[in-house]
């Protein structure tokens, strides 16, 4: 996903007149190479200095640029938490604030680098933009409109080698609209971010343990939500699970429960996180994932039982 | 720019000086505080002066690049206020619904209000959104300078040096911070919560930054130490002053950066406003 957001800012550096890449002295940022030789003047390496990534961006947005702020999903935001919410938000400005690595990508690098709360705490601020996308396409996609957005979006990336999802989509990508990618018409696997490629992986297990057919869906656009298209969703299949590399609270899951009351849904509905727990543990991605309740087993057996569905 | 002659600059006002047009200023802010509960009283009187001086003296404000004002120390703003309201870009009618309902005017400032360039209130967020807009003018070539007030307990905040490490490595010159020091911080002397802060032009400089450190009730003073910058570093001129210039029960008394007057506080401040003390 990072060297297809490097590709797309290369393009849209060429463009868009006045855009600017803010990075805090993050590895990753080497990707953006060509278009920091092609645009020297709006490519800024601000130091191990969060803090002042935002309020550049925000100053430089005040100004009338279109910055976009890059560096690990934690450091991103939780460091200059105060920056994201008054610069940003507060005065409502077109920034766009990159987070590398969102969920448990950095898996071997400990609690600190984890961003399990992001979606909950960027989605409660007031004017801000949530997107996560599925694969690197959807980055492109999400990466543009991002750029189209008026004011501050938090845009929740993965890392790199993500598989593409997005191919044989049954749907475009529009913003603010859940995007069908596999049909089904039975259950409805609905997701976002890098785990959408495990809702995957349970939609073929699913199908070939039970006559049933499965649909997935990427929910990349998180706020606003698509809260019409999710209520077609629990309309229209009998199973509905929602998983997600998130806490428990403020996420995907909780929302689509809350849409569910308030539409009369009637369908099965399991939705699966992260647990409210901080991670102690190393090892793969899917490693931890799996501490937390997150597989592809774990997600065919509630699909699969009836009655039966982890409650968050 | 108004027309200008150092520290005692003239404003639309015939003949006005600088300190005749300080002594209206605080009269207006006396004003404002008999119409309700106002905060920040003494905290607008330590920095008037080089408020003043940046809006009057210092600011080009003709063409199309004009230089920009953002009052990081947020709670001061009642001298930006009075001073947009002389100059025609605020009202009457804004200042007299000064935090009351249906105004625009609060006591921290708030982007979108006529004049004011940033929202402020959480001390240490200023500087750096001043050094955006510097450096969007520096890629683009704009000849505009951006002034910041600051107050001196706000450089304890860790934001403030992050950016004070940024701005000269970035070759961004086009930024001048007028910091208020007038020693005090909601529980006392600045100079005594933090005394190894001290000197602080040293620091100031270490940083790559051009200082000065001046009397910054003195508007002649504060207008020849930007005006006298080589304008190839960011500068910072460290204005020494007294919180609640002018009125003396105000005058160093921590209470008063929250208080407003009684009527008769009101009226004796009014008395020592006009002679001057």
């Amino acid at each position: 996903m990072r060297d297809s957001f490097a590709r797309t800012m290369y393009e849209v550096g060429h463009k868009t007149k006045d855009v600017f890449i803010v990075v805090a002295d993050i590895s990753p940022a080497g990707s953006m190479a060509p278009f920091r030789k092609d645009f020297p003047d709006r490519f800024v390496n601000v130091g191990v200095a969060e803090q002042s990534m935002i309020a550049l961006c925000a100053g430089l947005a005040l100004r009338g640029c279109r910055p976009f702020a890059y560096t690990i999903a934690t450091f991103s935001i939780y460091r200059p938490f105060e920056q994201v919410r008054v610069d940003v938000c507060y005065q409502n400005l077109p920034v766009t604030i990159v987070g590398i690595g969102g969920g448990l990508a950095y898996s071997t690098l400990g609690g600190t680098h984890h961003a399990q709360e992001d979606v909950a705490i960027m989605s409660a601020l007031p004017n801000m933009t949530v997107m996560a996308p599925c694969d690197p396409a959807e980055t492109a996609a999400a990466t543009w409109a991002a750029v189209a957005c008026n004011g501050p979006v938090y845009l929740r990336l993965g890392k790199a080698g993500e598989p593409d999802l997005t191919s044989t989509a049954v749907d475009p990508y529009v913003f603010g609209r859940i995007r069908r990618l596999r049909q089904g018409r039975d259950i409805c696997i609905l997701s976002y971010g890098s785990i959408t490629k495990m809702a995957f992986d349970a939609a073929e297990a699913i199908e070939k343990e039970s006559g049933a057919t499965v649909a997935v869906a990427s929910v990349h656009t998180i706020k606003p939500l698509d809260r019409e298209g999710i209520a077609r969703v629990l309309q229209e299949f009998s199973t509905v699970v929602v998983v997600e590399e998130h806490s428990p609270h403020g996420g995907l899951g909780a929302q689509v429960k809350e849409i569910a009351w308030e539409s009369g849904a009637r369908c099965r509905l399991a939705t699966f996180s992260l647990k409210d727990e901080f991670i102690h543990a190393f090892g793969s991605h899917g490693y931890l994932l799996e501490r937390h309740g997150l597989s592809v087993n774990a997600l065919t057996s509630a699909a699969l039982t009836p009655a039966h569905g982890r409650s968050v | 720019m108004m027309e200008s002659t150092g520290g005692m600059s003239t404003s639309l006002r015939g003949g006005e000086t600088a300190v005749d047009r300080c002594r209206r200023y605080r009269r207006r802010i006396l004003d404002i505080s008999q119409r309700g509960v106002v905060l920040h009283i003494a905290p607008a009187f330590s920095c008037l002066e080089l408020v003043d001086a940046a809006y009057h003296d210092l600011m080009q404000c003709d063409g199309d690049c004009p230089d920009t004002f953002v009052m990081s120390k947020g709670h001061g703003c009642l001298s930006q206020y009075v001073i947009l309201e002389d100059i025609g870009v605020l009202t009457e009618e804004h200042l007299n619904s000064y935090c009351r309902p249906g105004g625009v005017l609060g006591s921290h400032p708030d982007y979108g209000v006529p004049g004011i360039e940033a929202s402020t209130g959480s001390l240490g967020h200023g500087l750096g959104l001043a050094a955006g807009m510097a450096l969007a003018d520096k890629v683009r070539g704009d000849d505009r300078t951006v002034f910041v007030v600051m107050s001196d307990g706000e450089l304890q905040e860790g934001s403030v040096w992050e950016v004070m490490m940024l701005v000269p490595s970035l070759g961004i010159a086009n930024l001048v911070a007028l910091v208020d020091l007038n020693d005090f911080q909601s529980l006392g002397r600045t100079s005594e919560t933090l005394p190894n802060f001290y000197p602080m032009r040293d620091k100031v400089e270490a940083f790559g930054w051009e200082c000065q450190e001046v009397d910054g009730h003195d508007s002649t003073a504060v207008v020849a130490a930007v005006r006298d910058r080589t304008r190839t570093k960011p500068t910072m001129v460290l204005g020494r002053t007294t919180k609640g210039k002018g009125v003396s029960y105000m005058e160093n008394v921590p209470i008063w950066h929250y208080r407003s007057p009684s009527p008769e506080e009101y009226q004796q401040a009014l008395r020592e406003i006009e002679g001057g003390r």
